[in-house]
């Protein structure tokens, strides 16, 4: 199978009653998405798009037996949303989420880890394995099926890279975006992993920002356990230091997380580092 | 959300933290009086959100009231790295045996509160880690116990603190950490905080940074914001809930999604620097952007009078480009900018969004395909102007 989701993933959407969650909850299903039904507190027993609304994770996972879910709940209650789901047992929480606070996140983080639950994010555009699931908010044009892994920090510039490579005749077995927040679930190096033992996966495309030290993290796993071609681009520069790019983990902060120092680290673990972002198709032929 | 030193400082003093006994001046005079009642010598401190005051001639020391007036008077109103200062602390001069360097941050990596200590404290933290690494203890806290008495004990011995400031030194460790936490800070850092020569201790320096995702529970906090540093297009762009940084270029940007707006500022970097030519400003306009959120984020950039070409590139994911290009349109309509436009617009509806952009017949506006051929023209379009 490919990495983290396939067709055979049952999803719960928190969130689906309202107008995001319920937007994106649609595009999945039309793109062949298993999603089994939603949760809106308040809002047990309702019905969307043929699926049933529950109240609780917690009764929702007992019903449906649920694997996945994404949170589109708005930043106060992410957090708790995203708490519930992996009390209720899921094993893989994707949270879209921007603006959740980082010590919020610390304490989330933690509780995860303690109940053996993955989570995506936040502040991330979802998974998506082309032609099987789509978990999240990429949209479906921007790929096709194929064998190149794509790992992001980011939700437009993905998109970008992925129409390059479609555009290019390069199909993806799996796009995951990790977000842009400083505290995330899951990082860089433990989504290499997975494409390096993904039979699936041939080649892996990385693209990364400013700020922190994950790419430098990732370069050393790429030098001493990948056995896979990598291409990758990191965003940024152009950006002075001490300011915060949009996201709220892309800042270089004292000479820290810049990208120069980044592209050296990854060209030095032998990646193949484009100047350019739509020069990363021709760095995957 | 950046906090002063007093302001800091103050906070600090909320959590049982031991501070000089300084109030704050807006004037010369304010500075005499406030030095007048401490007596004795004391330092005045240009209160400015920027690194390197003291290099500058922000911080003088001050033997009575009326060198104290002058020094203030020669603070307040100065220019540090292009900000003007508008206050300056007044402490009383500390009897400094030894500094030391204390602050806890969020640990990226770790996803874990970190406490930072070091008898060589002073100095910049970021030029300690880098010359001296091993002088630096490390602690992390996990975020549902918090900070246990042991982890204490750890770090003071680790760090070689005497024994005589042990209690002193986890007394203000616990009160730093509660004060991290209740402020909700990614950053809480006492540099130095100093043993005087009675053996107390005491944070003559500190920095606080507050987490803006948590803003809207720090109410008391985002009153003490001080935007007098921030730039008016900045200050704006923030309350019209767009992300917006000025940079020093001439290509004004405008791009959905953080990443793909700081890729957009290096493409033009990329293709324009051989020239002088680069961004002058990153701008991410988010997804679903309305007609009026267009208009304003247009007006933004070309409050900047360095913005010779305004460079569009809009990736319709979600977003539908036809929808983006009739926001331009009526964006345009509105503003009326009198520089070139380059406009990119690739993904969901681009051909229906191009159609109607070329239909438009606007002068002095060029279409672009790729991001590289959009970076190109608007280069171009600077490279023409005289």
């Amino acid at each position: 199978m490919s990495i983290l989701i396939d067709r055979s993933a049952k999803v719960l959407v928190q969130g689906i009653t309202g107008r995001q969650g319920g937007f994106h909850a649609r595009l999945m299903m039309e793109y062949g998405t298993d999603v089994v039904g939603g949760v809106t507190p308040g809002k047990g027993g309702e019905w969307f798009e043929g699926k049933p609304v529950f109240d609780t994770m917690r009764s929702a996972v007992e019903t449906t037996n649920a694997d996945v879910s994404l949170v589109t709940v708005p930043a106060r209650f992410a957090g708790d949303a995203v708490m519930e789901a992996a009390d209720a047992g899921i094993r893989l929480v994707i949270c879209l989420t921007e603006h959740i606070p980082v010590a919020d996140m610390m304490r989330v983080l933690a509780f995860c880890r303690g109940r053996g639950t993955r989570l995506i994010g936040p502040n991330c555009p979802g998974v998506m394995t082309p032609g099987q699931a789509k978990v999240g908010i990429i949209p479906a044009m921007v790929a096709t099926p194929g064998n190149v892994g794509v790992v992001s920090k980011s939700g437009t510039l993905t998109y970008e890279v992925g129409f390059a490579m479609k555009n290019a005749g390069i199909g993806i077995s799996t796009i995951v975006g990790i977000g842009g927040d400083p505290v995330i679930g899951t990082t860089f190096v433990e989504v290499l992993e997975m494409f390096e033992n993904d039979p699936e996966t041939e080649k892996v495309a990385l693209l990364g920002e400013i700020g922190g030290s994950a790419e430098i993290v990732a370069a050393d796993y790429i030098k001493n356990a990948m056995t896979k071609p990598v291409a990758a681009f990191i965003a940024g520069r152009s950006a002075p230091p001490g300011k915060r790019m949009g996201h709220a983990g892309a800042i270089v902060d004292g000479g820290e997380g810049s990208a120069d120092e980044k592209i050296q680290a990854l060209e030095a673990a032998g990646a193949r580092v484009a100047a350019n972002p739509e020069e990363i198709p021709g760095l995957l032929f | 959300m950046k906090l002063h030193e007093y302001q800091s400082k103050f906070l600090f003093r909320e959590f049982g933290i031991p501070i000089p006994l300084g109030k704050v001046a807006a004037s010369a005079d304010e500075a005499y009086a406030i030095a007048s009642d401490l007596g004795g010598v004391v330092v005045v401190k240009a209160q400015v959100h920027v690194g390197g005051r003291g290099k500058a001639g922000g911080v003088k020391v001050a033997r009575n009231a009326d060198e104290a007036r002058q020094y203030a008077d020669d603070i307040i109103g100065m220019d540090i790295k292009g900000l003007r200062v508008e206050k300056a602390l007044i402490d009383p001069g500390a009897d400094i045996q030894q500094e030391i360097y204390l602050a806890i941050t969020n640990d990226r990596s770790a996803g874990k509160p970190l406490i930072m200590t070091s008898m060589e404290g002073g100095m910049d933290i970021e030029e300690l880690n880098r010359q001296r690494p091993e002088a630096i203890v490390r602690e992390h806290i996990d975020p549902f116990a918090g900070l246990q008495d042991y982890q204490m004990t750890f770090i003071a011995s680790a760090m070689g603190l005497p024994r005589a400031q042990w209690r002193a030194f986890g007394k203000i460790l616990r009160g730093l950490y509660q004060c991290y936490t209740d402020s909700d800070a990614e950053l809480a850092e006492i540099n130095p905080l100093v043993i005087t020569g009675a053996g107390e201790l005491l944070a003559v320096d500190g920095k606080v940074i507050i987490d803006d995702n948590a803003l809207f529970r720090q109410s008391a906090l985002v009153e003490q914001r001080d935007t007098s540093g921030e730039p008016e297009s900045e200050r704006l762009a923030r309350e019209a809930g767009i992300t917006y940084i000025k940079l020093e270029g001439q290509i004004g940007c405008m791009v959905n999604g953080a990443g793909l707006a700081m890729t957009t500022m290096d493409m033009t970097k990329l293709y324009g620097d051989a020239d002088g030519i680069g961004p002058a400003n990153f701008l991410d306009i988010g997804g679903g952007a309305t007609p009026e959120q267009v208009a304003a984020a247009l007006r933004i950039i070309l409050s900047d009078a360095n913005v010779r070409c305004v460079l569009f590139n809009i990736f319709g994911g979600i977003t539908r480009c036809d929808e983006v290009a009739d926001g331009i349109l009526t964006a345009y309509n509105e503003v009326k900018p009198s520089v070139p436009m380059v406009i990119r617009l690739q993904g969901t509806n681009a051909a229906a969004g191009n159609k109607i952009i070329s239909e438009a017949r606007i002068p002095n506006l060029f279409s672009a395909d790729t991001l590289t051929e959009a970076a190109q023209r608007a280069v171009a379009a600077v490279k023409e102007q005289p």
